[in-house]
């Protein structure tokens, strides 16, 4: 292709951006609560105001509502997908694309953005239209253009409910080396271990064992944590451990939003928490609300894998 | 007994680099320009220098400065270490050689890609087997990596154990911003901030949101310590060291001192300020403005109460009655503070503490600033200094 072909090709692309892909087109069925179970189901989302209607009338809403994240599904087509749909400018889009060469297409990422709940009755409203189309771009597929297409969605009091950005890749494929493709192995990250040393491996390898072990001076009995080489009651460099009931009480915690690293389970609380044999220990609290932990709260911890690599006392609501 | 090096330093000469968010230089560039840049304003000549103080975390060896600035002899060079706790510890340095004579005039520099290079927002992770790493191996695994994640766990408790609110929180990182709006050299310069942007801001770590957290940023600081004698051939006015002090407490931790019977609190800055104050003969009432270090907004609160401006639990309702800004009782942060100007470990704060007294901050209160307070980070390590004028 020529510099002056692509650059034909591009005015033609580049002139889609703002163009219509429906007009606001009430769905077919208003919301419901035997799709709203459906989906529920399939997604294994349990949370009784979605599907309880006897939870959800004394819940601070009065009624169960729909998932957020189902705005999308109330506008989708049907069966009569699989004969054929209309012409729009986003199937237009798509054929230029491919007519060019740019056969290849990968969805790279979806963005809902919520600003009002429905309930069973209401009426989603969508309107489309094509958002952005990025410059060419060289990936790791072959060359060729993103395109975002920007749903509106609206109840039928006509106030905006979310939107959806919609990304998608057109491609030229290329060849794939074979040899690299079947060697890949899907590498998940795992939590950072701690560095091991004199003054704490013995701790780590009873945690990989499943115990938590608190350190005590052999000569005047006193707990110390985290390990160190010498007491700092009596200076004896003697020490022997006990295990730890894992009983405790919440002194502080945190909840980690930002920067999530990779390995990590969101959302992540951390705590300080003081154990029934008196020593401080930081650790993860689990099986609860972030929002239901508090100072005071009493919790028990068990040492559980939390990944492949890595065993962690965890502790949940007592 | 607290040794005493009473206005037996002064300094003489203050500098800056331009911050920003990629300097596109090296560090050791940074340190350099920040080191001349207070030279000159010293009016003193790079062979004048004979000794250096700076952060074990500072990556600009003491001798390549020396070479990069035509520096000759150097007969005093020492580093201080905990992070942004080795802020008024490097003056700490500075003084105690001066006043012994080891060195005659000391330059205290820190120079960083904080944004563009290593960011400490990152996280700590452990690749080497240190006391040190395994320290932070107590905390990596359950995902307590960053700096705004220890702070936290410290404000929770403190919050919890005072009943201090958000609103304290913000009123500081608000009043720096409204310093940092008028500071040319400050990331905030020209900018509006309020508590509905406040409020909307991303969670970083609970109860910590964006704007209660430091500019990470690229830059340099440095400030030049030299005798009474000497500084009074100078060409700026002397800023004394009026008292100095550096103090690791009982049971410190780096960031995370979680073991004490309380940890609702920073013993470090008490025993620092108690000792900067029977240093300097002074007291609370005698400080006219501050630099409190502040690379997150509670930290603030709990320095005000270690030096004593308060009692304990008390600063919520101080900073709420306007104390920090520029009328109030104590302007704090006139730069902007590392909240809104840059996050320059807390030698930019020394800078400013000199202007406040020399009287040519951008924001310099109505009123004559005889004494300003500065300070260093906390939750580790800490301490602090009286800045005023030279007799």
């Amino acid at each position: 292709m020529t510099t002056e072909d692509l650059k034909a090709f591009e005015d033609k692309i580049y002139a889609f951006v703002g163009r219509e892909v429906c007009p606001p087109t009430p769905a077919k069925d208003a919301v419901n609560g035997a799709m709203i179970r459906q989906w529920a189901e399939v997604i294994g989302d349990t949370n009784p105001a979605y599907t309880d209607d006897t939870w959800a009338a004394t819940s601070s809403r009065g009624q169960t509502i729909a998932p957020p994240a189902m705005m999308y599904v109330w506008g989708q087509e049907g069966f009569a997908v699989t004969t054929g749909r209309a012409p729009d400018a986003q199937s237009e889009l798509v054929n230029l694309f491919n007519e060019h060469g740019y056969s290849g297409v990968l969805g790279t990422n979806v963005k809902q953005e919520y600003f009002k709940e429905t309930s069973p009755g209401d009426t989603v409203v969508m309107a489309m239209t094509i958002d952005n189309i990025s410059e060419r771009k060289t990936t790791g597929r072959g060359p060729g253009y993103f395109f975002e297409t920007l749903a509106t969605f609206t109840n039928q009091h006509g106030e905006k409910i979310g939107t959806q950005r919609f990304k998608v890749l057109k491609f030229i494929p290329q060849e794939q080396p074979a040899a690299a493709a079947s060697e890949e192995t899907l590498q998940v990250p795992t939590r950072i271990a701690s560095p091991r040393g004199h003054d704490n491996k013995w701790w780590w390898e009873a945690c990989d064992a499943g115990k938590v072990l608190i350190q005590r001076c052999k000569n005047c009995q006193t707990l110390r944590h985290p390990p160190r080489p010498m007491c700092g009651e009596c200076q004896s460099m003697e020490w022997d451990s006990i295990e730890s009931t894992l009983e405790g009480e919440i002194l502080s915690h945190t909840q980690i939003h930002h920067p999530k690293i990779p390995g990590y389970q969101y959302p992540l609380i951390c705590a300080v928490i003081k154990l029934a044999e008196g020593t401080n220990f930081m650790a993860n609290v689990v099986g609860c609300e972030p929002s239901d932990v508090h100072i005071g709260m009493k919790v028990k911890g068990v040492v559980e894998q939390v990944d492949e690599k890595t065993m962690l006392p965890q502790f949940y609501p007592a | 007994m607290v040794a005493n090096v009473k206005d037996k330093a002064v300094i003489v000469g203050i500098g800056n680099t331009k911050f920003s968010k990629d300097s596109g230089v090296s560090e050791l560039s940074l340190a350099v320009q920040a080191v001349k840049a207070a030279i000159d304003d010293a009016g003193l000549k790079p062979s004048d220098i004979d000794g250096m103080a700076t952060f074990t975390m500072d990556t600009n060896d003491e001798i390549e400065v020396a070479r990069a600035l035509g520096v000759g002899e150097l007969t005093f060079y020492g580093r201080s270490h905990y992070g942004g706790g080795a802020a008024t510890s490097c003056l700490h340095q500075a003084t105690m050689a001066v006043a012994t004579g080891m060195a005659e005039t000391v330059v205290v520099y820190r120079a960083l890609n904080g944004r563009s290079g290593h960011r400490f927002s990152g996280g700590v992770s452990g690749d080497i087997t240190t006391a040190d790493a395994i320290h932070w191996g107590w905390y990596m695994p359950y995902g307590l990596l960053t700096p705004a994640s220890w702070v936290a766990m410290f404000t929770q408790r403190w919050m919890h154990n005072t009943g201090v609110t958000k609103d304290a929180l913000f009123e500081v990182a608000h009043s720096t911003r409204v310093y940092g709006a008028n500071n040319p050299a400050a990331f905030f310069y020209g900018r509006e901030f309020d508590r509905a942007e406040y409020d909307a801001a991303r969670m970083i770590a609970d109860p910590l949101q964006l704007f209660d957290c430091c500019q990470e940023s690229d830059g340099g600081s440095a400030v030049i310590v030299t005798t009474p004698e000497r500084a009074r051939d100078l060409k700026q006015p002397g800023v004394s060291v009026r008292g100095v002090a550096q103090c690791a407490a009982e049971n410190q931790e780096q960031m995370t001192s979680f073991y004490r019977e309380e940890f609702a609190g920073i013993p470090e800055m008490e025993t620092a300020a108690k000792n900067v104050y029977e240093m300097s003969g002074l007291r609370a009432d005698d400080i006219d403005a501050a630099v409190i270090y502040d690379a997150f907004s509670p930290i603030v609160l709990w320095q005000l109460e270690a030096w004593g401006f308060c009692g304990f639990g008390e600063s919520g309702d101080f900073v709420k009655d306007g104390a920090l800004r520029t009328d109030g009782r104590l302007p704090t942060n006139t730069h902007g503070g590392q909240l809104s100007e840059a996050y320059i470990h807390g030698v930019n704060g020394i800078v400013e503490a000199t202007r406040l007294v020399r009287g040519t901050s951008v924001n310099q209160p109505a009123k004559t600033v005889n004494h300003a307070l500065v300070t260093s980070g906390v939750g580790i390590p800490t301490g602090g200094a009286i800045l005023g004028r030279m007799d």
